[in-house]
């Protein structure tokens, strides 16, 4: 495997920020998933596709607007109507939807170098997030394995929850760098650890 | 002015792009009616209440979306998906 250069070069830092003797509201980090791939189909071929990602990855999607689920190694969330955004730790699961998605249910499309993995775990992680997006983020509203699709001024960001206080944001790769900024500033407040 | 999108539930307009008025019909792209395509591309009703429009989630999950809004309150009443909106809605 190539090893991947982080866009965020020298504006990840790791260590203590903000209240530095205060405890640590929320924890920063940047994945590095070996795959991430959209997979959209064909109006009507919804169910199909979502068997074929349970044949495939073994992931149960729920047919809800946003629904996923989210394992350690691996993961998948509606991100729009008849799609869905799978990331996985392993390499070449491109390939491996190219062979087995017939062309009549949809097609996959490779991003795993077009986005940056970010992930943020904390108790003040909703509250930090809550800065930056104009959505609901209570546990009632945006359940566990749930995904989310929208924006920080112009910084298109698609979300998951995948873990009662932890959040996998995949925003555009070119713009990582700019957004993880934002997202350590608006996390200061609170003490932040990036690791 | 929130936006309920079929898909993604209550959202800010800033997630929005509108794509222009929902009233309005494409003529067969065959035809020559010069008077059809100016009124297509010109004319405009200006309703000072209920208004057809189509918008985009463009910060979001990027669905086409047919909605009534009130141009003098900014109520909607209605928010379908396009592809449900039937032919010829606002195109």
């Amino acid at each position: 495997m190539v090893e991947q250069l982080s866009p965020l070069g020298a504006a990840y830092r790791p260590g203590r920020h903000g209240r530095v003797n205060d405890t640590v509201g929320a924890t920063l980090s940047e994945r590095q998933p070996g795959s991430i791939v959209q997979l959209a189909a064909w109006s009507g071929q919804e169910d199909a596709m979502r068997a074929l990602i349970k044949d495939i990855s073994g992931l149960e999607l729920p047919a809800t607007s946003g629904g996923g689920t989210a394992e350690p190694a691996k993961a998948a969330f509606g991100i729009a109507p008849g799609k869905v955004l799978l990331i996985d730790d392993t390499d070449g699961i491109f390939a491996d939807y190219s062979a087995a998605l017939p062309e009549n249910i949809g097609v996959v499309t490779d991003l795993s170098h077009g986005r940056s993995a970010i992930r943020i775990v904390g108790p003040s992680a909703e509250w930090v997030l809550s800065k930056l997006f104009a959505i609901d983020f209570t546990s009632g509203a945006f359940p566990v394995g749930a995904g989310r699709s929208t924006t920080h001024h112009d910084i298109f960001t698609q979300m998951q929850r995948s873990g009662e206080d932890q959040f996998d944001l995949y925003v555009f790769r070119s713009f990582a760098r700019s957004f993880w900024q934002t997202l350590c500033h608006a996390a200061g407040e609170v003490g932040y650890e990036v690791i | 002015m929130l936006i309920t999108c079929p898909y993604c539930g209550p959202r800010d307009v800033s997630e929005f792009t509108y794509q222009g008025d929902g009233n309005r019909t494409r003529p067969d792209p065959d035809s020559t009616d010069l008077g059809a395509w100016n009124r297509y591309v010109y004319d405009r009703v200006n309703i000072a209440g209920e208004h057809n429009e189509i918008w985009q989630h463009s910060g979001g999950c990027r669905m086409h979306i047919a909605i009534t809004r009130s141009t003098t309150t900014h109520k909607i009443s209605s928010v379908r998906a396009m592809r449900d909106a039937g032919p010829g809605a606002g195109q």
